[in-house]
């Protein structure tokens, strides 16, 4: 771990170097360690130790950028050298609004001392308890364990500099017991945020639950989504839509229908990435404080998110959403939320199906890819646990349904929220805190063999 | 960097370590992008580091760094020691690689120009002509042009005694035009859609796809879209384009003989496979006219090398032949599963097929693509569609999803054409088309000709955790499929 003062001297190094009108640099370090198991035995036990700076720098409104994860002095100069040698070759762009002025930023406490310190034994002895409570089941258990530590620093030429540090434990298995396939997962930055044999017996019971699955027929029917579920639908709302990109570009779901009715008034959505509920990062690759955003309030769109350049076009202040400019792909994709707040509700499982009477309960979703951006449609199979519903109470397993569904429509038909929200994850920036949800319609349209 | 690798591999054989292999890549990537006729950046990216892999008390570990000096070999090695001795707490079995491999050598992707070495001012050109000419035509609202290049180079060690170096330069390109109207967002894409199209060759490539005189198709296409008619609904004969094609193969084959997923070991995120091993060299995956072969041999394809991740050498292994299957992409650790399992036979040899990769320093190998290839046929494209008195020709994928066992499929194309009397005779837009795997191979009738065959590169497949995005080649031409369900968006 570089920790913030050597952080620091490092950016400021950097920046130093450059002879740019402006610069920003990145830094991104990691050290990941990940435990992954099969068969009921670890297969895969890996570790990395990592670090990059990225920059960018502007000769007027020119633009050009590199990377290196060799931090010595040499390459990072080399680095910069390159940077600057593109620059002068790039076209001037007009809509370039120089990088951003500092803004003060409070730091969110996301780092736990035992997750950093998690050895190779702690997690073999985790991902052991979950194989015992897997055998004795008759179960065969699958996953992965990783804990890790991410610091991200930004700092640029006006004055920006910003420094987090923090920590993530993942753990997610996929248990299979015959026909039957359950599944849990959680994230979380501190060690204790993850009842890890909680989860294992929870996979364990609904792989049971899942034996013997029944065919039924593709259709549209009511559902009870669980939180994994309703992570897809939220994270597919955030990524293809909830950025200024892609609404000023016209290919947002969100595109004229900002300020109306369109999605049940049960879903309120937000972006913040100071919550320590979720997996926090306070300032985007800016280095702008990131605000909280609300999406979607009592199932009116309220807007999206933005970077320099976007708020920039429409006289506006950065939301602190920008993704890491230095590679040139990210211009396609825009600001993007990433630490995504689904409000919960006030029922409990339980309730959830009580109201469903007859329908799906769905696990999770799998594979899940847009076939349209207009109202967010999606495609995607169900996977691990998918059962039908008879007056209030799980009947019997069904198998695996693939649907083709516009998760705008989906959310507009929500009866009921879960109490209950749990935090997932969601690449490897941020996560996602969800409930589980009841909706009224959600169209199914073919079947598979288990 | 020969010492680095000795004090890493001598420091795991002290610390206990049975079997140990150490890999050094070092990897530079140069990417330019035009949007809305601005250059929105021109980047490169150096990326260097090593990774140990060891076999202790008959158990994997692995550790990784960036930082390349002596300390940080011995330290990493320690730690993949250490890890090691972690996963055989929970161990079932040793794992058994077979016997030694030992190889030594050195090989270079053919490449007649570096694109390295071609100024980025004349990349630059090309992208902002290309983007020009999809902006000249009216109702196009955002165009983009890219250029991928990328120089990596490996040295792979071993204590078995292997000592290999390779250096594999890839260039990509591909441009795409977006219309919005009421209602309706459309995209066309050229040479390929979501993540280019590329080859392990040089600027050749580039100019041979000719991406400023597609550029204007490419946008007339998108704004014609914008009122095309939505595919119907029914059930009706298939033609892919070659792209398609490729993507079906990815997906719905290639996946499938992965053998790491047949044995479990992606059951928790990449899915499992319906292709088990009691059905290799018996059962009927497609119909007689589907060849489909792993070559790591053929030129130019992205998933063309000297030697895999773990020494192997690149192989051409029969996967599906006359429709049958009976090959799987394998591993060391994995092939020599299967032969345990099945002893040997014509179709089981335990001995690796070629095909462990690794995204790069900081990842173990996979069982991986190479270039799984559907062999060509021997129709012509416009015969082909005589030939068919009522169908739907789609092409250039949007969307793809199948189910965690490769047997439910639904793919979303770009555009297509209705076909009626052997002519395409409208537009169509949105379309879909589903299925289940071996039912759809096997209502192939029909593959192009060599004329028609292309080496699509597909450089984003995803697998593993942590996540690793492999690059890989399909061989393919357009292909005719009968009964297929089609429809529109929905």
């Amino acid at each position: 771990m570089l920790g913030d003062r050597r952080a620091e001297a490092l950016l400021k190094d950097t920046l130093a170097c450059s002879r740019a009108d402006e610069t920003e640099i990145v830094l991104l370090a990691e050290d990941e360690a990940l435990t992954r198991f099969a068969n009921n035995t670890v297969h895969q036990n890996v570790a990395e130790t990592n670090a990059a700076v990225a920059v960018r720098v502007a000769i007027g409104k020119r633009l050009g950028s590199a990377v290196t994860n060799q931090l010595h002095p040499e390459a990072v100069q080399q680095a910069i050298t390159r940077a600057e040698a593109a620059a002068r070759l790039a076209p001037e762009n007009p809509g370039f609004p120089g990088f951003p002025e500092p803004r003060p930023f409070q730091p969110v406490a996301a780092f736990h001392e035992t997750v950093a310190a998690a050895a190779p034994e702690d997690r073999a002895r985790m991902v052991l308890e979950v194989i015992r409570i897997a055998d004795a089941h008759g179960a065969v258990a699958a996953g992965a364990l990783s804990t890790s530590v991410e610091e991200v620093a930004v700092a640029n030429s006006r004055g920006v500099f910003c420094y987090h540090a923090g920590t993530r434990v993942r753990f997610r298995t996929v248990v299979h017991r015959e026909e039957g396939s359950g599944y849990a997962e959680r994230v979380g930055w501190r060690w204790d945020a993850l009842d890890i044999p909680e989860l294992a017996r929870s996979a364990v019971e609904r792989a049971l639950q899942a034996r013997a699955p029944r065919e039924l027929a593709p259709g549209v029917y009511p559902v009870v989504l669980d939180p994994y579920a309703v992570q897809d639908v939220v994270s597919w709302l955030g990524y293809a839509g909830a950025g200024a990109l892609a609404v000023q570009e016209g290919r947002s779901w969100m595109n004229d229908r900002i300020g109306t009715e369109l999605l049940s008034e049960d879903v309120t959505l937000w972006d913040d990435g100071r919550d320590p509920a979720g997996i926090p990062l306070p300032f985007d690759f800016e280095g702008v404080p990131r605000q909280r955003v609300v999406l979607v309030e009592r199932g009116v769109p309220r807007g999206p998110v933005y970077d320099t350049i976007t708020a920039a076009r429409e006289g506006k202040a950065s939301t602190g959403h920008a993704p890491l400019r230095a590679w040139p792909e990210s211009a396609s994709v825009g600001p993007t939320p990433m630490h995504l707040f689904l409000a919960p509700g006030d029922a409990a499982l339980e309730d959830l199906l009580r109201e469903l009477d007859r329908g799906l309960y769905v696990t999770r979703f799998w594979y899940t890819r847009l076939v349209h951006p207009r109202d967010c449609v999606v495609t995607g199979m169900t996977r691990d646990g998918v059962f039908w519903v008879e007056r209030g109470e799980i009947a019997y397993p069904v198998r695996n349904l693939r649907f083709t569904q516009g998760y705008v429509q989906a959310l507009a038909g929500v009866r009921g929220v879960g109490r209950e929200t749990w935090l997932l994850g969601n690449g490897r920036f941020g996560a996602e805190r969800v409930p589980a949800l009841l909706l009224e319609a959600f169209t199914f349209t073919g079947l598979t063999e288990y | 960097m020969d010492e680095l690798i000795a004090r890493a591999l001598n420091t795991a054989q002290l610390r206990g370590a049975t079997y140990a292999d150490v890999r050094v890549v070092e990897t530079t990537r140069q990417s330019l992008l035009v949007r809305n006729g601005l250059v929105q950046g021109i980047a490169q990216a150096e990326d260097a580091g090593f990774g140990v892999r060891v076999v202790v008390d008959g158990a994997w570990g692995f550790a990784s760094s960036h930082r390349l000096d002596l300390g940080e070999a011995e330290r990493v090695a320690e730690q993949a020691v250490r890890i090691a001795r972690a996963s055989a707490l929970t161990k079932r079995g040793d794992v058994d690689l077979g016997p030694p491999v030992v190889q030594r050598g050195s090989y270079r992707s053919s490449v007649e120009v570096d694109p390295f070495t071609i100024p980025l001012e004349m990349k630059l050109e090309l992208l902002l002509r290309a983007d020009a000419e999809m902006r000249r035509v009216r109702g196009v609202t955002a165009t983009e042009a890219e250029m991928v290049f990328i120089r990596q180079r490996k040295i792979f060690a071993s204590t078995e005694g292997s000592f290999l170096t390779q250096e594999i330069i890839e260039s990509g390109c591909g441009i795409e035009a977006t219309a919005v109207g009421e209602g309706e967002v459309q995209r066309r894409s050229y040479p390929n859609s979501v993540g280019r199209h590329q080859q392990t060759r040089g600027w050749e490539f580039i100019l041979e796809q000719d991406l400023v005189g597609n550029a204007p198709r490419i946008a007339e296409e998108v704004v014609a879209l914008l009122r095309a008619d939505p595919c119907p609904d029914t059930v009706t004969t298939l033609i892919l384009g070659g792209s398609q094609v490729a993507l079906q193969i990815h997906e719905s084959c290639g996946h499938a003989v992965e053998l790491d997923r047949v044995f479990g070991t992606e059951a928790a995120y990449a899915g499992t496979s319906f292709l088990t091993p009691e059905k290799l060299g018996r059962f009927r995956y497609g119909s007689e006219v589907v060849n489909i072969v792993a070559d790591a041999t053929v030129p130019g394809g992205l998933g063309t090398f000297g030697w895999d991740d773990e020494g192997v050498p690149a192989q051409r292994v029969d996967i599906v032949r006359e429709g049958i299957f009976v090959g799987y992409l394998t591993d060391r650790e994995h092939a020599r599963q299967l032969w345990r399992l099945l002893g040997p036979s014509p179709y089981v040899t335990g001995v690796s097929g070629g095909a462990a990769r690794a995204m790069g320093w900081n990842r173990i190998p996979l069982v991986r693509m190479t270039n799984l290839n559907l062999l060509p046929g021997s129709w012509r494209l416009e015969d082909l569609i005589a030939d068919t008195d009522e169908g739907i020709l789609m092409d250039t994928n949007r969307s793809w999803s199948i189910d965690d066992r490769r047997l439910n499929f639904q793919f979303g194309c770009e555009i297509a054409w209705e076909i009626r009397r052997g002519r395409k005779v409208r537009l169509l837009r949105n379309p879909l088309y589903t299925g289940i795997t071996p039912a759809f191979w096997r209502s192939c009738d029909a593959v192009c000709d060599e004329d028609h065959w292309v080496l699509w590169g597909t450089p984003n497949c995803g697998k593993g955790e942590p996540g690793q995005i492999a690059h890989t080649g399909h061989g393919a031409a357009p292909a005719r499929f009968r009964n297929v369900r089609v429809f529109g968006r929905r």
